[in-house]
């Protein structure tokens, strides 16, 4: 399953760090963060929960970058 | 500008009023100094600090806040309150620049592709409503008033009007609609009512693919995209702990060779070389660029649909066309006329349309649109009797009380007719009219207008070879390929042919070259998947090819081949400037600071200032 989320954050390099812990989260088989247009896309783990794996991501993404926002 | 930028500009200027009032006042006192000098640092620099001590105590030690940090606070410490509140400042100036450039080239964009539309009318009642068109069903009428956009895909049933497709194709020629014609969506509007009853859901119409695709296309990443974040993520420690070993390392070595350690000139060298190397220039300008670029192209009627496939098209130097739909119009239409002695074109014309007019083959009709095209008169059906098809041979028919006999070289054998051999090539209907022989009349496929330039465009964009691939007969190809200029023709391919041609030529080309093949999407989509990039053409409305494509072109122009080529071409170009601009001013500065030759104001330029000109660089892509 994919899902795109709408997300705010300031700048680029923080964008590759919430890929890059958006990835390291379990239930998240791939994720891409693209910082220009505010996206990212998550394909989720079969079978895996989706609203409780991004409330994951976001506590992740908030520990790498505190000024990130993901729009659930 | 937003809320948040407001803020940041307020607290810039309040921040820059401060230094220069306390740089004109002189105060004695050391301590009071310093605190003077804390408070526009802290207006300018708080939430940089906060930032820097989460990071910390997230184990996110080495980001540019904590650069920042550490460097300003180490001035500060070293008693340059001016430096260090400074280098906070022009950090701070150089973000919101980058803010709301990239905030500026987002709305740029969004405006190019301004096709989203909104609500859809239906009636009821004999009254107008404004519904979601994502509650429109498949089949219900819609009204499209002029000045509106159409929402969904469908086919007018009522009303005549001409649309602009400008922001869907880049075409300016203004499109005309009756009913029966389908309409896609994101058209606007132009002249009378249109009622339309639709054909797809919202979700499954052009206008929502477009935007689905243009907005996912920044997902699929460049190479360089991927370099530059795999390189910030081991550079940034790699400065901090090489500055580290320069504030440590000399003065340790000085006070072994029993020299004064020199501790302050060091680390003020160290902290320098940490506000050079902040990465930022590099890290947003190359996602702004590819970012411009592909919003660039889609105003031109250029899908691209990831940064990757922009990289890919500049490094083309093969092109592989398909012949029709591509190259010509897919259609058929009289192309040459040549009536024997005595005879005219136009009368050539006449028999030769009346005698088929009962026919509904392709040819026939080709006759019939180039009849009532030259002479604006149409084809009377009362005129003709005793019609008699001739099968494989063609067709004869009494027209005014006269024989005509019209069909191919078999036929005129058949009827012992003497007849001319066509110089050109195309299908040939020869012409016997009272049993003597009237002329041909050569109906072939016809080259689009601009297909030529648009080889040439190509080849001056930098492609090395056009090959053409068709399924037709080896004289219609090959004439076509010397009309267009093409350098390699391969005709007579059934279509697993056409995928075994692009593999072989894949296999020949070099490492670093790329192969585009473009087709119409039409029974090409394994070639389209197959060759570097798969460019589809005139694809709009056709699923299965706006799958297949990696650059969908909206309109079936095959000039938007070397535009694309170029904006790809522009793209790269501006990236790599930036990338070796940013990367020789940092290096050459780093190298300086480290012996000193380069003061705080030096390193300031180093990071704030490189970054806006690589950003001012990157917007250039938008202008494409």
């Amino acid at each position: 399953m994919k899902k795109t989320y709408k997300i705010e954050v300031d700048c680029a390099a923080c964008a590759a760090k919430m890929e890059e812990a958006a990835n390291k989260t379990a239930g998240v088989k791939e994720a891409t963060v693209a910082f220009m247009p505010q996206k990212m896309k998550v394909e989720f783990e079969e079978g895996a929960d989706a609203a409780a794996v991004m409330a994951e991501v976001l506590r992740n993404c908030k520990k790498v970058e505190s000024d990130c926002e993901i729009f659930l | 500008m937003t809320k948040k930028q407001k803020k940041v500009l307020i607290r810039i200027i309040v921040s820059a009023v401060l230094v220069g009032l306390l740089c004109l006042v002189p105060v004695e006192n050391q301590y009071v100094r310093l605190a003077l000098f804390l408070i526009p640092y802290l207006v300018i620099g708080y939430d940089i600090l906060k930032k820097a001590v989460l990071g910390i105590v997230n184990g996110q030690v080495f980001d540019e806040n904590f650069l920042m940090a550490i460097a300003t606070v180490g001035a500060i410490i070293l008693g340059e309150y001016v430096e260090g509140t400074a280098v906070m400042l022009f950090y701070q100036i150089g973000e919101l620049f980058q803010s709301y450039a990239v905030g500026k080239s987002r709305r740029n964009i969004s405006a190019l592709m301004d096709i989203r539309p909104d609500y859809a009318n239906i009636e009821q009642d004999g009254q107008l409503e404004q519904v979601d068109p994502d509650d429109v069903e498949i089949g219900t009428v819609i009204v499209v008033q002029p000045g509106e956009k159409v929402p969904i895909d469908g086919v007018v049933v009522d009303g005549s009007s001409t649309l602009n497709t400008s922001a869907l194709t880049g075409e300016s020629l203004p499109r005309e609609v009756q009913p029966g014609d389908e309409v896609i969506s994101g058209c606007v509007n132009l002249s009378g009512l249109l009622r339309i009853e639709t054909t797809k859901e919202f979700g499954e119409s052009t206008v929502s693919k477009i935007l689905d695709l243009v907005e996912n296309s920044s997902m699929k990443k460049s190479k360089s995209e991927n370099f530059i974040t795999r390189f910030a993520k081991y550079y940034t420690p790699a400065v901090c702990i090489g500055a580290l070993a320069l504030a440590l390392l000399p003065p340790v070595v000085n006070l072994v060779l029993g020299n004064p350690p020199a501790w302050s000139q060091w680390v003020i060298r160290a902290l320098t070389t940490l506000v050079i190397s902040c990465p930022c220039a590099l890290v947003i300008s190359i996602p702004l660029s590819f970012f411009g670029g592909i919003g660039g192209a889609s105003a031109k009627g250029v899908l691209v649909k990831g940064s990757n496939y922009l990289e890919a098209l500049a490094e083309t130097t093969y092109v592989v066309c398909d012949k029709t739909g591509t190259l010509t119009k897919g259609v058929f239409a009289v192309t040459h006329l040549e009536a024997a002695d005595e005879m005219a074109e136009n009368v050539l014309l006449e028999m030769a349309a009346h005698a088929e007019c009962y026919s509904g083959h392709p040819i026939s009709r080709s006759l019939k649109e180039a009849y009532e095209q030259r002479t604006g008169k149409q084809v009377d059906a009362s005129r003709v009797t005793d019609v008699e098809e001739i099968s494989g041979h063609g067709v004869s028919a009494v027209i005014d009380g006269t024989k005509v006999c019209a069909g191919n070289a078999r036929l005129m054998k058949l009827l012992n007719i003497p007849y001319a051999a066509p110089q050109k090539t195309g299908t040939e209907v020869h012409v016997a009219i009272s049993g003597s022989y009237a002329g041909y009349i050569l109906i072939s496929d016809i080259v689009k207008p601009n297909a030529k330039t648009a080889i040439a465009a190509l080849k001056e964009a930098g492609v090395r070879q056009v090959v053409m691939l068709t399924g037709d007969a080896r004289n219609v190809a090959e004439s076509v390929a010397a009309e267009l200029d093409v350098d390699v023709v391969k005709s007579e391919l059934l279509p697993a042919d056409k995928v075994s041609e692009v593999e072989r030529l894949l296999a020949e080309k070099g490492g670093k070259e790329r192969l585009a093949f473009v087709g119409d999407g039409i029974n090409d989509a394994p070639v389209l998947s197959r060759a570097d990039i798969g460019i589809a053409m005139g694809a709009l409305g056709s699923d299965a090819a706006i799958e297949a494509a990696d650059i969908v072109l909206m309109d079936d122009d095959p000039a938007k081949i070397a535009t694309a080529i170029r904006i790809a071409r522009k793209t790269l170009s501006i990236v790599h400037q930036n990338i070796v601009f940013a990367l020789a001013v940092k290096f050459a500065c780093l190298g300086l600071g480290a012996f000193g030759f380069v003061n705080m104001w030096w390193a300031i330029f180093a990071d704030v200032g490189v970054m806006i000109i690589a950003v001012l660089n990157a917007m250039r892509t938008l202008r494409s």
